[in-house]
């Protein structure tokens, strides 16, 4: 273990498609963390900005942007861009600085305003960049690379697609009591049936929308917690931060093809356990400590191999644990009872703090009709483009 | 005049000699195989390599996964929005030489009924669409025959 941070603030801006600017959605955000956590923006010593991909440098400079919307007033700011895993990376700049020293309050902030239907690549003429190449020679879009994991489970492990809607259905369940979720209605099997392909097996309901939305926290050192006089914040233990094993046999976004493999040598360890693996070891807690985890379900086919990977149950399993209502608000060990990314949608620099941001809320006991009864530890997991794995551990 | 024919991308694939094949890159040093090519320096964390040679990657494999898209991808797929619309299947092949998994698009009339995880699929030449009087190039996958299901 390398020492705790305390999550002394989180606030959130409501996700959706309002149609402003990710300047005004992160700003928001940032200041309801501030106000829960009772902190002036004048005591803030350091902002890091999770980036959004702009063509102009606002989205680029995100920290700095954050800073001037709230008023220069001095902190250090700093920006980090790992795709989808770029709020996670945020939070461990943060919790860097503080556990160095360099800072005792921090403050923390995704935002974007996200595009309509299929996320594509920036513009221009660009081979030498595998994301452009995939868009490019194959049309092989986000939804694309989530179905074919979803077929192979199909192929591997009998899941089908009534197991696949049923992620939604419990999902929907939960952001229907989330006042930050996007969509708010509960969603049955046979909506999810009812909708369009998308990429064969998935349907348009197994897919995550592109949405706007913020998320932002206030982070500070334990002492800085102590004199706030918070006796018993929730505490980040862990921030893994691992990239893939050479040779990644397992085909990911934003690649053509995988590493080869010599004849006869051993597959590397696959990625994604590897993410939860590294969170556990820091933390000091395995799966069976934990009282929820948030993941990124950006289909419902993938919530289910996250269980796996988080070591929930065991791999193939996961159709079965879900079967078993284990996930669902009341199981054993709930997933994503904040309503995930398919209640969400995705604001790609903003939905790993979110993920922590329910956390924060579970463990204090604010979460209101999705509470957890007695949520003492969680994790959350999320995966950025480009080798990017984050997993965070908290606890009260 | 018919439209030039020209490859989406430079130097992936090949019909010199007769045969179509892919064309990938190998180490000297360490006998990784990259693909797309890796011209400049080998990836393997313990190889120090930096001779790469062209090598054609095996002409067949089997289904590691599959899915199709209903819907136009975003550019730069060269499909504009005035243009004709057709779904395709994309396919992920596992080449057992290689030990690596290629994503194509399935040949033409190829959907995903006529697919399984396991099936042996071949590299055929193929079009990925027109762009700028231009007709783009590409590699498909296709079942075997005898393989159908």
């Amino acid at each position: 273990m390398t020492g705790e941070v305390a999550v002394l603030g989180a606030g959130m801006h409501p996700w959706g498609k309002w149609g402003r600017g990710f300047v005004e959605y992160g700003t928001k955000a940032a200041r309801a963390a501030l106000a829960d956590a009772g902190l002036e923006w004048s005591a803030i010593q350091s902002v890091v900005g999770a980036n959004t991909v702009r063509c102009g440098y606002p989205g680029q400079v995100a920290g700095a942007t954050f800073a001037r919307a709230l008023g220069w007033q001095g902190a250090r700011v700093t920006s980090v861009y790992a795709a989808c895993a770029s709020g996670a990376r945020a939070i461990d700049t943060a919790r860097a600085q503080i556990l160095a020293g360099m800072a005792d309050t921090v403050l923390v902030v995704g935002s974007d305003a996200a595009p309509k239907g299929f996320f594509a690549p920036a513009g221009g003429e660009r081979p030498d960049d595998p994301d452009w190449l995939r868009f490019r020679v194959l049309g092989a879009t986000n939804p694309a690379y989530f179905a074919l994991w979803a077929r192979r489970r199909m192929a591997m492990y009998g899941d089908t697609a009534e197991d696949f809607a049923r992620v939604k259905v419990k999902n929907a369940a939960a952001g229907a009591a989330n006042p930050y979720a996007r969509y708010r209605s509960p969603v049955t099997a046979e909506e999810v049936a009812a909708s369009p392909v998308v990429a064969d097996p998935l349907r348009l309901l197994d897919i995550c929308a592109t949405s706007d939305g913020a998320a932002a926290l206030v982070l500070g050192s334990m002492e800085t917690a102590r004199r706030l006089g918070v006796s018993r914040p929730v505490r980040i233990r862990a921030v893994s931060s691992v990239s893939p094993s050479h040779p990644r046999t397992a085909l990911d976004l934003p690649d053509i093809a995988t590493d080869s493999a010599p004849p006869g040598s051993p597959a590397s360890d696959p990625f994604r356990p590897s993410i939860a693996r590294a969170a556990y070891e820091e933390a000091g807690l395995g799966p069976e400590d934990l009282s929820l985890a948030e993941v990124y379900d950006l289909s419902t086919a993938l919530e289910l191999e996250w269980y796996e990977d988080l070591g929930l149950c065991e791999p193939g399993e996961g159709a079965k644990l879900l079967r078993e209502g284990a996930t669902a608000l009341g199981g054993r060990i709930p997933v994503n009872p904040s309503g995930g990314l398919a209640s969400f949608g995705e604001a790609v620099p903003a939905q790993a703090i979110a993920q922590v941001c329910e956390l924060t809320q579970q463990l204090r006991g604010q979460a209101g009709e999705r509470q957890v009864a007695g949520a003492s530890a969680g994790i959350t997991v999320n995966q950025g483009l480009f080798g990017h794995g984050s997993s965070v551990v908290a606890v009260r | 005049m018919s439209p030039t024919r020209v490859p989406v991308v430079d130097g992936w694939f090949s019909s010199e000699g007769g045969e179509f094949r892919l064309l990938g890159t190998g180490c000297r040093g360490c006998g990784a195989v990259y693909f797309p090519r890796e011209d400049v320096f080998c990836r393997a964390p313990g190889c120090a390599g930096s001779e790469l040679a062209e090598v054609p990657l095996s002409r067949r494999g089997r289904v590691w996964s599959y899915t199709d898209g209903r819907y136009r991808p975003p550019v730069p797929y060269p499909s504009g929005p005035e243009g004709e619309w057709r779904p395709y299947t994309l396919i992920a092949v596992e080449l057992a030489a290689e030990r690596m998994v290629v994503l194509g698009q399935g040949a033409p009339g190829v959907t995903v009924a006529d697919l399984a995880v396991g099936m042996e699929v071949e590299v055929v030449p193929g079009v990925l669409g027109e762009e700028g009087g231009r007709t783009l190039t590409t590699w498909h996958w296709r079942p075997v025959a005898g393989e159908a299901s």
